[in-house]
């Protein structure tokens, strides 16, 4: 019971920071004081924090390592760009509406190669799924890389190179191989974005809360007991990596049509590495931290550009430092103490209705 | 209740356990006792259906279970508490507890868990503690209580002494009598051939992956053979 206060809690805590950032956004955007560089980010940031919260699932609560979400990520993108072109070839000229079968799209797709991949990763465990997921992502930025897509009035033509996607009057090229996608729509908006972000941590929290949750978790803290107590360790793993991947497609969808180029080389290993950086600095099994760690160090880059060419270095020191002192045990105890002081009323309390 | 017959398990090419059969009834304390590497704690995995075996059958309450899946199994009412007290170490002690009643969604969970505190009283005191911060003899009884909570018709134990004080292992084995008392089938798997023979009804010894003798508990603790190697003559 207790436990599931401070989970509550904690989902309340995120959802309210997320809406009370959107409302500052707002209003500091209507009142003109927000620089084109930040206001140019806010859509990136929405996609990286439902990215760190989408592998945070996979890793902090199913507790398996995966190094190519950015897969996923660029799936949902291409899928979200192809059908959001689709659509106004079609006629279909309305931005939200076009939006929103992006996005379910996007996640669909994205699911689907979560199912593909993880029925044979999944058998596999630690460094072994992390080395195939790393295969899995630089594949699918292969695949992309090679990939023509066109339009015209017989439909979509999918194709192997640029000399075979021969279109007929009037015809559109999607996706052009390393080119990638041109000329997209930019329909993803800030609404959007903090929309998806909120979806997904109603996902996130809602699953890792209920019965699924706990036999997700229970097989992180230890496969064997798991089997032993009667749980699908097959089924809840594949149940966990496809919601995160789906997740991770939904953010793909946002940030591919956020831009009017998108390139398959964006979604590399670097990709996910930086989200799992996002992971780990927020705290594994933390959304709320993955959502202020994602969000920080997406903008952190830019606010570094005053130190002009020392900012990678500045960046990676502000990483090292942040790892040290939440990690410090000095640091914790104080913290534990003022946090103890402050407290100190309320656990009297709790004692009495103890007893 | 359980049968088995003529089972043959393999890790890779090592032959394990070759051509293995046995049988325990409903009501009964039956032990299988053998030294380091006999084989007895790879019987147990194959009987929940962990490792699987290339003969034979193993049938549960009449029906064969020998390719079922190892969730379904325990959703029949075999329970396995496997060796080394696997529990959930960051869940509370309740919650461990919980997650045993898992295969049976919601249902009288409540009452199953009043009725493991009647019978571990040790673990009602610790309902709200971290597993993880439990002594060993307490995450034993934690592992098997959780077993209790999917309401086995058949419990196994693998090791249950391991690595124990002696006082402890003899709390362990006091449970392990008072469970049979009150009808619970069990099929115990042990290093300490003493204590294991001293509540069993029925034992087999196993040497090298073949059962070589079997009998009573009593006859068995008398037998000269077993005296020599297990009980310090």
């Amino acid at each position: 019971m207790k436990k599931l206060n401070k989970l509550t809690k904690n989902s309340f805590l995120s959802y309210g920071v997320v809406i009370a950032f959107y409302i500052v956004m707002q209003i500091l955007i209507g009142g003109g004081m927000v620089s084109n560089s930040l206001k140019g980010q806010l859509i990136p940031i929405c996609a990286y924090v439902i990215m760190a919260v989408s592998l945070n699932l996979t890793v902090g609560i199913l507790g398996d390592l995966s190094l190519g979400h950015a897969g996923f990520m660029s799936v949902g993108a291409f899928a979200g760009v192809i059908v959001s072109t689709t659509m106004r070839f079609n006629g279909i000229e309305s931005d939200i509406v076009r939006m929103i079968v992006a996005v379910i799209v996007g996640a669909l797709v994205a699911a689907v190669f979560g199912i593909l991949i993880g029925i044979p990763v999944l058998r596999l465990k630690g460094d072994y799924l992390a080395i195939v997921t790393l295969a899995f992502g630089e594949i699918i930025k292969d695949i992309l890389n090679c990939l023509y897509i066109g339009i015209d009035e017989g439909g979509l033509h999918f194709k192997g190179s640029a000399e075979k996607l021969v279109l007929g009057e009037g015809g559109k090229v999607i996706v052009n191989g390393p080119m990638g996608a041109t000329g997209v729509n930019k329909i993803s908006t800030f609404t959007a974005g903090i929309v998806l972000v909120l979806i997904t941590l109603f996902v996130v929290y809602n699953l890792t809360n209920s019965r699924t949750g706990r036999a997700i978790m229970s097989i992180r803290d230890n496969r064997i007991a798991a089997e032993s107590v009667g749980i699908n360790i097959t089924k809840y793993k594949l149940m966990a990596f496809v919601t995160s991947a789906a997740l991770a497609g939904c953010a793909g969808v946002l940030f591919g049509l956020n831009y009017s180029t998108v390139v398959a080389s964006k979604f590399n290993f670097n990709t996910s590495i930086l989200v799992l950086v996002f992971v780990v600095l927020g705290g594994m099994g933390n959304m709320f931290g993955s959502v202020i760690a994602a969000a920080m160090l997406t903008v952190l880059p830019e606010m570094l550009r005053e130190v002009g060419d020392y900012r990678m270095l500045a960046y990676a020191l502000v990483l090292i430092l942040v790892m040290i002192i939440t990690n410090n045990d000095t640091l914790k105890t104080y913290g534990d103490l003022i946090k103890e002081k402050f407290r100190f009323g309320k656990s009297e309390r709790k004692g009495a209705e103890a007893k | 209740m359980l049968k088995v017959n003529d089972i043959n398990v393999y890790y890779g090419s090592i032959h394990a356990i070759k051509g293995v059969s046995f049988e325990v009834k409903q009501g009964e304390i039956v032990t299988l006792i053998g030294a380091n590497g006999a084989g007895k704690s790879t019987i147990l995995k194959t009987v929940s259906g962990l490792l699987r075996s290339k003969t034979g059958s193993i049938d549960f309450l009449d029906k064969n279970i020998s390719t079922v899946a190892p969730h379904k199994i325990v959703e029949r009412g075999l329970a396995h508490v496997p060796e080394g007290r696997r529990i959930f170490l960051q869940m509370s002690v309740e919650e461990n507890l919980e997650m045993g009643a898992y295969t049976r969604g919601g249902k009288g969970v409540s009452e199953d868990l009043a009725k493991v505190y009647e019978q571990f009283p040790r673990l009602k005191e610790r309902r709200k503690q971290t597993a993880g911060t439990l002594s060993g003899g307490e995450q034993q009884m934690l592992a098997m209580g959780r077993a209790l909570m999917s309401r086995p018709q058949l419990l196994m134990l693998d090791e249950p002494s391991m690595g124990l004080a002696p006082i402890l292992v003899e709390q362990i084995f006091e449970i392990i009598k008072s469970l049979h008392k009150d009808g619970t089938t069990i099929l115990l798997v042990e290093q300490n051939a003493q204590m294991a023979l001293s509540v069993a009804d029925r034992a087999y010894v196993l040497e090298t992956g073949k059962i070589t003798l079997s009998g009573t508990g009593e006859e068995l603790a008398q037998s000269d053979e077993i005296r020599k190697a297990y009980l310090g003559g």
